[in-house]
Formats: structure tokens, C-alpha cells, sequence
């Protein structure tokens, strides 16, 4: 394929895929760990009301507000999830089920109610994204990337998304040892000083961000996808956590990327006509990923070490 | 208009729907107690999500061996093929690699629900038409419901609830305590996949009127929302069942009263109310009751750890010690004990040295494990065994009241 | 004897090493739900010796420890730690957790739990430097772990990784250790190792606290012993707090009289 057709068609949805997928992964390499893998299916179930409460308070669909209200949903949920399972004295699994269920469901209701037909903001949208929409049309080749005016035109999903993406790499490097510490040996992380509730707090809002980041350009799928299946296949792969952090990288980019190709391409590759939901393929191949890691992966199985009792 | 809804005169579609809707959330709340007591009530969500590719394959299916592709039974008997393979994933990943629970559920729901959504577009290319009935399952559609499809959910929802009945006891002892249930020679594992195999079968049953993201919602909130008012895990199933029925009943009845009321979220939000209500006014589980008595209890605490350190002659250092105690009137402003606390101190003291007695004797060692340092001796002692201590220790000469 | 010692309890408040002492503990109460714990506990550790926490199962030993070191909130009661606020202290304590209390399927190396310890000194993203790896690999070696500093933690045997959880506590320098059950399910050796790395550390003028279950061993191994069952029980050196009486009260029936006299024998 050459410049002509690929910058401006595939080359953004491409890199926003990526990018989405690699912020999902990153913080969902602690959360797998810290057995909160779940708090990114919350989020990304909550993230539907948030929008649909910052549309109806601005009336108007303008990402910056919406962006606001999904991400205030989530922090909603996971102070309300906390506070169930400490007040009710509730297992968080239970928790979790009570607050994004009616949260999901409130944001069906609230939609239903206004009438959001003449604009883009349904259901499906949220579920399922409109990566393969995110293109180019400034573009007319690789030279694009170096003119000006062209780059002015690039879908403003992709800005957002690296500046997300920084900001969660900005984060895990800055505190790093802290979350590794924290992560393993709560109780001795406190007793070095690491306030350990704020900073789980803190990695759960990250999560959060990138959440709502990813899913307004590729769906809440492949944001529930990308925050648990690369970083679950890379566990299978290494036993350090600064190699499983880059298997997880390398595993998100490697389903964004196939998960696009055959999306476009595969259809017609089996004689079909049209090109199915990337967003939808990019979580089938992390899932493959995550299969053929649990079947050959070199670390799939705990270390099983005689235990002396 | 709402009354008319409640008392089933709102047609016969609305009272359909009424009827469905009141056995699935009997039975999603029978059969999720038991999935919430083993503490795997997210399982369900995995569950749910993975009926979407079964749904579409079935439609294909349907469509190429040239039948009607929304057969009710047909797109069912998929989902649960499906659901069941995203099952044996799950357990196949936490039981053969280290990956814990919540991240095979995790897993297999995305990426099952992912496929399903490739499916779902590859439907629409195939050009067959009338391939939105499909997107109903996401949320639940009621609307144009038939008398067929009625009868099988309430077919499904009865079957489901007699299957949990016949098979309640394993479950709730594999529920309470696997291991000592599986000593007992019971097969946890096969009662587990029993288990989830009706957790599947409320899934399918109830994808038609609430939708597979929702219908979680019917399996944890009724059992949580029981849970408030008792210990006993039979009636926490009775009342599970209980409010997941009248969930879907006033929740059914409610969306048909108005327009723009989807029945799915409507009776999601109804059994939250249900949920709202327990968590903050249940008898001592209730946030309130909890809170009163967490204050009285730190009350308790003060007071006793004052009047420890009033009839020792130590100095409280703690504010709160000293404020209740000024407040009761045992101690003044600058720490000294008052007539009446004086009295109080020697007697805490001296419950205190029953106690120390009490513990060190084994003859009372059944009583000496009630200590928890607030406890009035006399409500574990009778009068002539406190008597009796009391003339070991010799007499009431430390502290002068 | 018991009674005295309970009516003893008003003392040690007024004893002049208050201001200094490693640890001191006032008043402390923790309550799981409705059931306090720890009831109103009063602790006072001697500089530069070893500390034996002991009491039956349940009697609070470890709460106690975690709520001294802020990890527990308590209900009511005050921690001091060399004189001032545990806050403020942090530095000169090195904690080791329970074994159990950890997943020790966390991916990652020995070496990397050693190096764990120096953390306040490497701050949030100073670089690990060669004195810093040697630091850790002594510590690894003063167990003798040196030579699985490349192994992945799961890998290990209990007695093991409760010795890499001492060498992260060595690589802390700090002034009071804190051990809950550092000796529960490990192997022989590595209760001599262990026990031998924290005689040196009281002879560097170090104070140590253990969590010990172990009454037979406890007149071997330490200089003072902190004797609890909810309230505290008796508190000073083991030829005077470590008495049949003292044990009878801590553990009441639930310690067998043949016990209490072959401890006694022990005891001399």
C-alpha cells in the first residue's frame, strides 16, 4: 500500500488504536496485579452516564465536557464501590456489580428520556467506538506529517490520546516504586511512609482517564480488553515486572495494530465486501494473544514452590 | 396509568412482560445468592457478555439453513453454547495458569463480547435485514414481545428456580465452606459448574427482557440487598428472591405506565432503590444502625479506658477521654476524677482484677473467652461466684471510693 | 504476684526512659467490629535489647504491632517512637511482615525485594547504584540468600522467604526492628539463621521486637518479654515477667499445666 491511501485512511486510526491500547495496558499491569483487574470493566461501563449527564447539563456535544462527565462517573463509581464494600461490609466483586449496573443502567434511562436523536450519542457508539472513522482527510501522503495546514486537520482523537498517554508514562515512571512496592507488600509499604490508599486512589483515577480517553475514539471493549488481556499474557511471559510492563506494550500494540488490519483488510481477504468493527477485532486478537500465552507462555503457571509449614 | 400498570390492565403485552419479568427476578435472585455467598458474583458478568457471539452465530446459522434468523429458541440455545464456552475458559484460566479470577473474567467477557460485536458487523454486511432485532439483546427490547417468546421466559424462569431448589443444599454448603464440604465427599467442583450453569440459564432466559449487560444486575443486587437483613443463608435466598421479583414486577409495570421507560434499566434501578434503602436503614448490618453503634461502642471504650487510668492515678492523655468523661460527670476539667467517678474507677478496677482471677483459672476458661475488656463481669458471673472471687482476692481495700 | 503486676501497670507512664524508649505505647485500643483486640495496652520497649511479644492465639500480639506501626488505625491510644510522633520516625524503623501476608506470586527477584529496603534513601526515582546493590547483596549474604539474589520469590521455600523479608529489613538501617512471626513454619536452619542475625543486630546496639509464638524458646532467644492477652499481662525481663504465674494468667486454661512446668523447669 503506499502514502497516498495509507496516511490519510488507516495511519490515524492506526496510531490512535495503538495508543489507546498501550494507555489501557499500562495501568492494567497494576490493577491485574493488585486483583482489581475488574475496576476497568466498572469504568468502562460507567463511562456511558458521564457523557450522557455532560450532554444534558451543556446540550451540546463538545468533547471537553464530555470527556469532564465520563471521567467524574468513574471517580463517582469508585468512591461509591469503596464505600458499599467498607460501609456494607460487602466482598468488592458485589460492590462493583451493585454500582456500574445501575450506573449503566441510569445512563440507558437518561438517554431514552432526551432526545439525543439528532445527535451522534447512542448506545452502540459507547460499546463499540468508530475507530476505523478517525481518518486523515487533510492528508495526501507521508509528506503530510512535515506541512502544517494538513497537520491542523488531524482528528483531534489523536492529540488527546498521546497527551493521555504521556500523562499515564508520566505517572508509572514518577512512581514507580512506590505502586511496585505498594503492589507487593501493602502493610510494609506504609510502614516506609508511602501513603498507600491515596496512591491506589491515584492509580484508579489514571486508569480512569486513559479509560475515557480510549473509549471516546475506540468503544469501552477493547478499553475492558486492553486493561487486562496484554497485560495478563505478559504475566505468563516474564517473572519481572519491568519485563512483563514491556511484553504488556508490545502485546497491546500488536492487537491494536492486527486487530485494524484484519478488521479492513480481512473480509476481504475471504471474499467479503465490507470491513467489520476494529474495535470489536482488536479485543478478539488480544484475546488470542492471551490464549496462545496461556498454552506456551514460559511463566503460565505459578511458581508452585515446596511451601515449608 | 400507573395503577392500572401494577394491577396487570395495562394490556396484554405490558402484562407479558409484567409476568416474565417477576419470574426471572425471582429466579436471577434465588440463583445469584448463591453465586454471591461462594463470593463470585462478577462470574456472572463474564457469563452474560460471552452469550453475544452465540447469539449471532445462531443467527447465522439460522439465516443460511434458511430459517427465521430471530427464532427466540434458536438464538437462546446459541447464547448458552457460548456462555458455556466462556465458562470452561474461565475456569480452564484460573485453574492451569496463575491468573487469578477477577482477570479471567475480565478477559474472557471482553473478548468474547469483542468477537460477538465482529459478529454483529459482520451480520450487518451480510444484508439479511431485520438484523436489529439482534442489538435488542444488548439492553433488552420488550417492545413487540410474543406470546411465544413470554411462555418460554416464563418456562425458563419457573425451570431454573425448581433446578436451584432440587440442588440448594450442596450448593449452599459448597457456598459456605468448599473445603469442608469437599471433606465431606461432596464434587465442589461439578456442584460449581452446577452452579454457573444456572447463573447461564437465568442469562439466557432473561436476555430477552433486560439485556446481557444488565441482567448482571438481577443476579448481585437482589442477593446483596438481602444480606442486610439476615445471617441465616436460607432467607437470604427467600428474601433475595423476594425483591428480585418484585424488582421485575414494579420495574415491568412501571416502564409500561410512561413511554421512554426501557424495562431492562427501569427494573435495574428499582432493585437499587431496594439496595439504597437496606444498606442505609437495615437493622445492624444498616449503615445507620452500624454507625450509632460503632459510636456507642467507641464510647464504651473511652469511658472504660478512662476510669482505668482515674483509679490508677494516670494521667489521660487522650481528648476524647477526657471530654466524655467531664460529659458523664465522672471526672472535672482538669482530669481529676469526681466523687461519683471515684466510685465508678474502683469499680472498673476491681472488675478488672475478677477478670485477671476469671482468666487465669481454668475452671472458668469457657467465661474467660467472653473478655474483651468491656464486658460487666456480672453478666457472665453469677452473684455468688463473683462473691466467691472476690474472697480469693481478699477484700475491697485498694481504692477507697 | 499477678495482682501486683496489674496494679504495677500505672508505672511504667511515670518512668523516666518514656521520653526516649524505641517504642512506647499508651493506651492502645483496636477493635475488629465490635471486639476490641488490643484493650487499652500500655507498652514500654527497652532500648537495645530483644523483645518477645508473646500470648496465645488471638491474644492481639500482631495487631498490637501493626497498630504501633500505623498500619491498623487504632480506636484510642497513643505511639510514640524514640520520643516523637511515629510519623516523624519513620526512618528508624524496619518492619517484617507476616510471611502469609503477601502474594508471593508478585513478579519479581530476590534481589529486587532486598533492594525494596533503601527505598527512603533512592526516593522516588533515584538511580540504583553499585553501592546500593552491594548494600542489598550483604544483606542477602548476612541471611545467606546471597546466592538466590536472581531468583523469582515464588520460587523459594518458606524458611527462605521469610529470610529475603529480613535482608529488605537490614537494608533499612534502622534503629528498632519489628517482626510479626518470623520464626512460624520455617525450617530449623533458618530459625538459627535468623535468630543469629538478630543477636548481631543487639549487639550493634539495635532494639528488636518479635511477634513469638514459641513459648519453649523464648528464655534463649530474648532479653524481655511483653506478655499480652488483650490487656496486657506482664512486661519486663524474662526472669521477671516470664513466670508460671505470668503464663498462667496470659494463656489461662488454654495452656496445659505439664506445659507450664516443663517451661518452669526450664526456667530454673
Amino acid at each position: 500500500m503506499n502514502g497516498e491511501e495509507f496516511v490519510p485512511l488507516s495511519l490515524t486510526p492506526l496510531l490512535i488504536g495503538i495508543f489507546a491500547a498501550v494507555a489501557c495496558a499500562l495501568p492494567g499491569n497494576f490493577l491485574v496485579l493488585r486483583k482489581q483487574a475488574l475496576i476497568g470493566d466498572a469504568i468502562s461501563h460507567v463511562v456511558l452516564p458521564g457523557i450522557v449527564v455532560a450532554f444534558l447539563l451543556t446540550g451540546a456535544i463538545s468533547t471537553w465536557p464530555m470527556m469532564l462527565g465520563a471521567a467524574g462517573a468513574a471517580i463517582v463509581a469508585v468512591v461509591m464501590i469503596e464505600a458499599i464494600r467498607r460501609l456494607g461490609q460487602i466482598e468488592p466483586g458485589a460492590a462493583m456489580g451493585v454500582v456500574f449496573t445501575t450506573m449503566f443502567a441510569g445512563g440507558v434511562l437518561l438517554l431514552e428520556q432526551t432526545d439525543t436523536s439528532t445527535v451522534h450519542l447512542d448506545v452502540e457508539h459507547a460499546l463499540y467506538g468508530n475507530l476505523e472513522s478517525l481518518i486523515w482527510l487533510d492528508a495526501v501522503g507521508w509528506s503530510s506529517l512535515l506541512e502544517l495546514t494538513a497537520l491542523a486537520g488531524l482528528p483531534p482523537e489523536l492529540p488527546r490520546i498521546a497527551l493521555t498517554l504521556v500523562g499515564v508514562i508520566l505517572f508509572i515512571w514518577l512512581f514507580w516504586r512506590p505502586l511496585k512496592i505498594s503492589t507487593f507488600d501493602e502493610g510494609f509499604a506504609r510502614t516506609i511512609g508511602i501513603r498507600t490508599g491515596a496512591l491506589g486512589m491515584a492509580l484508579v483515577i489514571v486508569a480512569a482517564i486513559s479509560a475515557v480517553a480510549a473509549f471516546d475514539a475506540v468503544g469501552s471493549i477493547i478499553v475492558i480488553a486492553m486493561f487486562i488481556c496484554p497485560p495478563a499474557a505478559a504475566r505468563m511471559m516474564t517473572n519481572r515486572l519491568e519485563t512483563q510492563i514491556t511484553w504488556s506494550v508490545i502485546f497491546a500494540s500488536v492487537s491494536a495494530i492486527s486487530g485494524y488490519v484484519l478488521a479492513g483488510y480481512g473480509p476481504l481477504w475471504v471474499g467479503g465486501a465490507d470491513a467489520v468493527s476494529a474495535a470489536g477485532m482488536i479485543a478478539t486478537m488480544s484475546g488470542l494473544i492471551l490464549a496462545c500465552a496461556a498454552l506456551w507462555g514460559p511463566c503460565r503457571t505459578r511458581a508452585g514452590a515446596p511451601q515449608a509449614t | 396509568m400507573l395503577w392500572d400498570a401494577l394491577s396487570l390492565q395495562l394490556g396484554y403485552n405490558a402484562t407479558l412482560v409484567a409476568i416474565g419479568a417477576t419470574l426471572l427476578g425471582v429466579s436471577a435472585g434465588v440463583t445469584g445468592t448463591f453465586l454471591f455467598l461462594r463470593k463470585r458474583a462478577l462470574v456472572s458478568d463474564a457469563i452474560s457478555h460471552a452469550t453475544l457471539p452465540g447469539v449471532c452465530l445462531a443467527f447465522m446459522a439460522l439465516v443460511a439453513f434458511g430459517g427465521d434468523g430471530r427464532n427466540l429458541i434458536g438464538l437462546l440455545a446459541g447464547s448458552a453454547i457460548s456462555a458455556w464456552i466462556g465458562l470452561l475458559c474461565m475456569n480452564w484460566l484460573t485453574r492451569r495458569t496463575r491468573l487469578a479470577e477477577d482477570a479471567a473474567i475480565g478477559a474472557v467477557l471482553s473478548v468474547f463480547f469483542g468477537f460477538g460485536i465482529v459478529l454483529l458487523t459482520v451480520i450487518q454486511t451480510m444484508g439479511v435485514g431485520r438484523q436489529a432485532g439482534l442489538e435488542g439483546f444488548l439492553l433488552g427490547s420488550t417492545a413487540g414481545m410474543l406470546w411465544a417468546d413470554a411462555l418460554i421466559i416464563a418456562i425458563g424462569g419457573a425451570a431454573t428456580l425448581v433446578l436451584v431448589m432440587i440442588i440448594r443444599r450442596p450448593m449452599t454448603m459448597v457456598a459456605f465452606d468448599p473445603e469442608y464440604a469437599a471433606a465431606r465427599g461432596l464434587p465442589v467442583h461439578r456442584i460449581d459448574l452446577a452452579m454457573m450453569g444456572l447463573v447461564m440459564a437465568v442469562t439466557v432466559v432473561g436476555l430477552k427482557i433486560v439485556g446481557l449487560i444488565l441482567i448482571v444486575a438481577l443476579l448481585i443486587i437482589p442477593p446483596v440487598t438481602a444480606r442486610f437483613w439476615t445471617d441465616r443463608s436460607d432467607r437470604v435466598v427467600l428474601l433475595a428472591g423476594l425483591t428480585g421479583g418484585l424488582a421485575g414486577y414494579l420495574g415491568a409495570a412501571l416502564s409500561a405506565s410512561a413511554p421512554n421507560l426501557p424495562t431492562g434499566p427501569i427494573i435495574v434501578l428499582v432493585s437499587f432503590g431496594f439496595f439504597a434503602l437496606s444498606l442505609l436503614f437495615a437493622p445492624v448490618r444498616g449503615v445507620l444502625a452500624a454507625v450509632l453503634q460503632h459510636l456507642k461502642f467507641q464510647r464504651r471504650v473511652h469511658i472504660r479506658q478512662g476510669l482505668l487510668a482515674l483509679a490508677q492515678g494516670q494521667k489521660i492523655y487522650e481528648p476524647l477521654t477526657l471530654r466524655l468523661l467531664k460529659r458523664a460527670g465522672l471526672a472535672r476539667a482538669d482530669g481529676v476524677a469526681t466523687e461519683a467517678g471515684k466510685a465508678r474507677a474502683a469499680k472498673a478496677l476491681r472488675d478488672e482484677k475478677r477478670w485477671e482471677f476469671v482468666r487465669a483459672d481454668q475452671a472458668h476458661e469457657a467465661t474467660a473467652a467472653l473478655y474483651d475488656g468491656l464486658r460487666d463481669i456480672e453478666t457472665v458471673l453469677t452473684r455468688d461466684q463473683i462473691a466467691e472471687i472476690d474472697r480469693l482476692i481478699g477484700g475491697p481495700q485498694e481504692i477507697r471510693p | 504476684m499477678m495482682l501486683e503486676l496489674a496494679a504495677d501497670q500505672g508505672v511504667s507512664i511515670a518512668d523516666s526512659n518514656l521520653d526516649d524508649s524505641p517504642l512506647a505505647i499508651r493506651g492502645l485500643t483496636v477493635s475488629y467490629g465490635q471486639k476490641p483486640a488490643v484493650f487499652s495496652v500500655d507498652m514500654t520497649v527497652q532500648p537495645g535489647g530483644m523483645t518477645a511479644i508473646i500470648g496465645p492465639n488471638g491474644a492481639g500480639k500482631s495487631t498490637l504491632l501493626k497498630a504501633a506501626l500505623g498500619i491498623l488505625s487504632p480506636l484510642s491510644g497513643q505511639v510514640t517512637v524514640y520520643g516523637k510522633p511515629l510519623e516523624q520516625q519513620r526512618a528508624r524503623i524496619a518492619y517484617v511482615p507476616q510471611r502469609a501476608s503477601v502474594d508471593w506470586d508478585f513478579p519479581t527477584r530476590v534481589i529486587d525485594v532486598a533492594l525494596m529496603g533503601l527505598s527512603r534513601q533512592l526516593g522516588l526515582l533515584g538511580r540504583i547504584r553499585v553501592r546500593h546493590m552491594s548494600r542489598a547483596m550483604d544483606c542477602l549474604n548476612r541471611v545467606g540468600m546471597r546466592d538466590f539474589a536472581d531468583r523469582q520469590i515464588g520460587q523459594l521455600s518458606g524458611g527462605q522467604q521469610q529470610r529475603v523479608f529480613l535482608a529488605r529489613a537490614l537494608a533499612q538501617e534502622a534503629d528498632l526492628y519489628l517482626l510479626d512471626e518470623p520464626f512460624a513454619g520455617v525450617d530449623a536452619a533458618t530459625e538459627k539463621a535468623i535468630i543469629a542475625v538478630l543477636k548481631s543486630l543487639k549487639e550493634a546496639g539495635k532494639t528488636v521486637v518479635v511477634v513469638h509464638h514459641d513459648l519453649a524458646t523464648v528464655t534463649d532467644y530474648f532479653d524481655h518479654v511483653f506478655l499480652i492477652n488483650t490487656r496486657k499481662v506482664a512486661e519486663g525481663t524474662v526472669a521477671e515477667a516470664f513466670t508460671a504465674e505470668t503464663l498462667q494468667s496470659a494463656y489461662g486454661g488454654r495452656l496445659a499445666t505439664a506445659q507450664i512446668d516443663q517451661i518452669s523447669r526450664a526456667l530454673g
